[in-house]
């Protein structure tokens, strides 16, 4: 086997992780987004989650327990988000701005005793033959569960949202909220609990980064993933197939930027960090040059607020 | 004799479908519902008429379960009830066609009436149930296509199929024709009349009150939320039921001469447009000008290029060609809402919150926004708000608009009150050519008449005045020469005099291709 080949397995297995909390993050906001709602708090829900993930996960050593309070504390976050704009009809925009410096602030206070602290690993697929398949097996049958169910979240999603009445309910919801209601659709409990769920999501993205991906504590440790899972969700024209492409194609650049650092070629490194942000950016930006894609998949109702006077 | 004979010898009344006894509801500020009864027979085409703020609306709203009754009972099938919420409407069999449509566009036809239903089963049999229904009674429709891609008479047809699915023995109509061709509504018409055959009650709200008079059975009066007569609309006319509704004598504007236009003050050439929005129509080679002294109208259902057209001619689309649009001779098709009014453009917006008005500012300072170009109301960058205020008030004063002043915000104001305003500001502006878009869409009838008479007068004055309108009454009386627009095409005037309703409505359903200049007489 030549070295080239040997690399194949390492870096497919190290796009599908980076990949991996950038697709729970925007399938979270994809769902929020579709009720109506437009969510920007997405980086600070991933970070409470990373941290509070991260101290269940030191405390106990479980890091199933981890992802759990990680989940609940996202949901929890969202929580605050949703009764300020669902229930008080504060502004979106600024709302989901100020849960971002919120998380930040509060991560950093919770997570000031756990810095340096190590953490058992998340346990990883073991299926003899497969998992040991040359050049792919590691890659494909040797990750741990939160990636599978990632990947499992996007048909997941898809079919929830096309597939079910709950589904077609919520679309309805973000898409015409005013008929909804005469409808007699109950609009807030929906986009209530579709925020939940969005911040569920946005937890897990965070503790998967501070458990799994590098396992350990530090502040700012999601590095602006959250904005771009955002962006993720508004150029995939709000699709869940897309944002798993949006997902890989962040993954993979972030890999490729680090094996060209490690070759130690003359570009600065500050210029290739950015290399994974600007190349999401830039494809998703151009497969979604269609306006009328955007405007046919985008929830008409996307960060108004609903007031149910008759 | 046995219980069963006696019971039925009780029952030799039928139970009236539904009673309403005493319901009153109290908004803050208003009694929009003030101990109002009602009855409603079964297969009854009953019409419920008043002006704009009589009630009608909170009314049905509080039938369909939407509001709920400060006071008074319900009485369905001759049963005591309470109805919570519109799901619980449907379960009695009480189905709602709404005025604005409740139709979500990116969903399909099938996926919409759907979420109309409370078990709508899998979506192959609704698909196919949705066939049957709409074979039944004449309305045509494909489950499976996006409603964005409908006409505004389809998607009635949906919201009409959505309720007959669900087998109702009541149906609401809130101003169901506003949006038909004049031969749509004869279909709707033909559908009404079979659901009324086959037993179910129909209530009919509408403005149009020919339309009552040849499909209504009875008719109740609302005004200021109280019921102030019932009769039967066949023996009335269309004035006197009018009469019945604002309480006083109606006054309708006269007919302007004929043949007095004088130089072009607008004129459009060849203008076409393409958007980016696939729910845009875009407008395809659209020429026709305007003349001193005359009004032209402009019919056609709503989104055949109407929305299109007024951003092309208020500015707010910018166009490639600056002489697609020309006002008194001067090219101004590059050229913003700003610099268009400067020349001497005034507009009035088919959309009053939000474009005509902004919803949160007050009346004057409404009155600020467009009257500074031809007002003193600024003087070297600083607003004179005596000034505006005054202009505010002899707005009201000259339009008659019911408001508690110059400060009240401008969505307080019911349509047709904010209609009036809007029309007041543009109109004591004199300006020389006025643009306008559904002068009078929801609009009561005593309001109605007073726009119009405003609009020709300005015209009588010498201004040329444009009216884009889909009610095609309200364009016989007030234009000179009517055009229609279809699919983004416009079809030559014709004098208002030569032409009939139903060849404009042949025109309205796209019975026009012949090329341009044809019949010029």
């Amino acid at each position: 086997m030549s070295a080239d080949l040997a690399l194949i397995g390492p870096v497919l297995a190290a796009m599908l992780t980076a990949a991996t909390p950038l697709l729970f993050a925007a399938l979270g906001e994809l769902v929020v987004e579709k009720s109506g709602v437009l969510n920007l708090g997405v980086e600070g829900m991933m970070l409470v989650g990373a941290v509070c993930g991260f101290a269940v996960t030191a405390q106990t050593g479980s890091s199933t327990a981890g992802f759990a309070i990680a989940a609940l504390a996202g949901a929890g976050t969202a929580a605050l988000f949703g009764v300020l704009t669902l229930l008080l009809l504060a502004n979106q925009v600024a709302t989901g701005l100020a849960l971002t410096l919120f998380g930040v602030g509060l991560s950093a206070l919770i997570g000031q005793g756990f810095v340096g602290i190590p953490i058992p690993d998340v346990p990883e697929l073991n299926i003899p033959g497969l998992t040991d398949l040359p050049v792919i097996g590691k890659a494909l049958f040797g990750q741990d569960a939160v990636v599978y169910l990632g990947l499992a979240m996007v048909p997941a999603v898809h079919w929830f949202l096309y597939g079910t009445r709950r589904g077609l309910i919520l679309r309805a919801v973000g898409e015409n909220h005013a008929a909804a209601h005469a409808l007699g659709y109950k609009v807030i409990r929906i986009r209530f609990l579709a925020v939940l769920f969005g911040g569920a999501m946005s937890g897990i993205a965070g503790a998967y980064l501070s458990l799994d991906y590098t396992p350990m504590w530090a502040e700012g440790i999601t590095a602006g993933r959250g904005w771009i899972a955002l962006a993720l969700v508004v150029f995939a024209t709000w699709k869940p197939g897309r944002v798993l492409l949006g997902a890989w194609l962040f993954g993979g650049v972030t890999i490729a930027q680090l094996h060209v650092q490690g070759l130690g070629i003359d570009i600065p490194s500050q210029l290739l960090s950015m290399l994974p942000y600007l190349a999401t950016v830039v494809v998703l930006v151009l497969i979604s040059r269609d306006i009328a894609r955007i405007r046919l998949n985008a929830p008409a109702s996307l960060g108004k607020v609903f007031h149910p006077d008759a | 004799m046995d219980s069963a004979t006696l019971s039925t010898t009780r029952a030799s009344t039928p139970p009236h479908r539904l009673e309403l006894r005493g319901i009153t509801k109290r908004f803050p500020g208003c009694l929009a519902n003030d101990s109002v009864d009602l009855v409603l027979k079964p297969g009854e085409i009953h019409a419920l008429l008043g002006e704009n703020g009589a009630g009608k609306s909170t009314l049905v709203k509080i039938i369909y379960g939407v509001l709920h009754a400060d006071a008074g009972t319900l009485l369905w099938q001759g049963q005591e009830t309470m109805i919570p919420d519109p799901a619980g409407a449907r379960r009695l069999g009480i189905g709602m066609v709404f005025q604005h449509f409740s139709l979500f566009d990116t969903l399909t036809v099938a996926e919409n009436i759907s979420l109309g239903l409370d078990n709508p089963g899998p979506m192959d049999a609704l698909s196919q149930r949705i066939a049957e229904v709409s074979e039944r009674y004449g309305l045509s429709l494909d489950p499976r296509r996006h409603v964005h891609h409908l006409s505004v008479g389809e998607r009635q047809r949906v919201e009409i199929v959505r309720c007959l699915l669900q087998d109702p023995r009541l149906l609401i109509m809130d101003e169901p024709t506003s949006v038909l061709t004049p031969q749509e509504a004869t279909r709707l018409f033909e559908t009404l009349r079979v659901l009324a055959a086959e037993g179910c009650t129909i209530l009919y709200i509408s403005h149009k009150l020919e339309e009552i008079r040849a499909l209504c059975d009875t008719a109740t009066v609302l005004r200021g939320g109280r019921v102030v007569g019932s009769c039967d609309p066949r023996k009335e006319t269309a004035r006197s039921l009018a009469e019945m509704m604002i309480g006083t004598e109606l006054s309708t504007p006269e007919r302007l001469p004929h043949g007095v236009a004088g130089a072009p003050k607008l004129q459009v050439r060849h203008l076409s447009t393409t958007s980016d929005n696939p729910f845009a129509t875009n407008l395809k080679d659209v020429s026709f000008e305007v003349r001193a002294g005359e009004i032209l109208g402009i019919a056609g259902v709503a989104g055949n290029g109407q929305a299109e057209l007024m951003a092309a001619l208020s500015g707010e689309e910018l166009l490639p060609e600056p002489a697609a649009v020309t006002i008194e001779g001067r090219p101004v098709g590059h050229l913003g809402p700003r610099e268009r009014r400067e020349l001497g453009l005034a507009f009035v917006p088919e959309e009053r919150l939000g474009r005509g008005a902004v919803p949160e500012l007050s009346l004057s300072e409404n009155a600020l926004l467009s009257g500074y170009a031809r007002e003193p109301l600024v003087r070297s960058g600083l607003v004179h708000f005596g000034r505006a205020r005054s202009y505010a008030e002899r707005i009201i004063g000259a339009f008659n608009v019911v408001t508690h002043g110059h400060r009240a915000e401008a969505r307080s104001l019911s349509g047709g009150n904010l209609q009036k305003f809007i029309i007041g500001r543009e109109i004591l502006q004199r300006p020389r050519l006025l643009v306008v878009g559904q002068p009078t869409w929801g609009v009561d009838a005593g309001a109605a008449a007073a726009i119009h008479r405003a609009l020709i007068a300005l015209a009588q004055d010498g201004a040329a005045v444009l009216v884009i309108s889909q009610d095609l009454d309200e364009l016989f009386v007030l234009s000179n020469r009517i055009a229609v627009l279809f699919h983004g095409r416009l079809s030559d005037s014709r004098p208002t005099h030569q032409t009939s309703v139903e060849e404009i409505g042949l025109l309205m359903g796209g019975l026009f291709n012949h090329p341009p200049d044809e019949d010029e007489e």
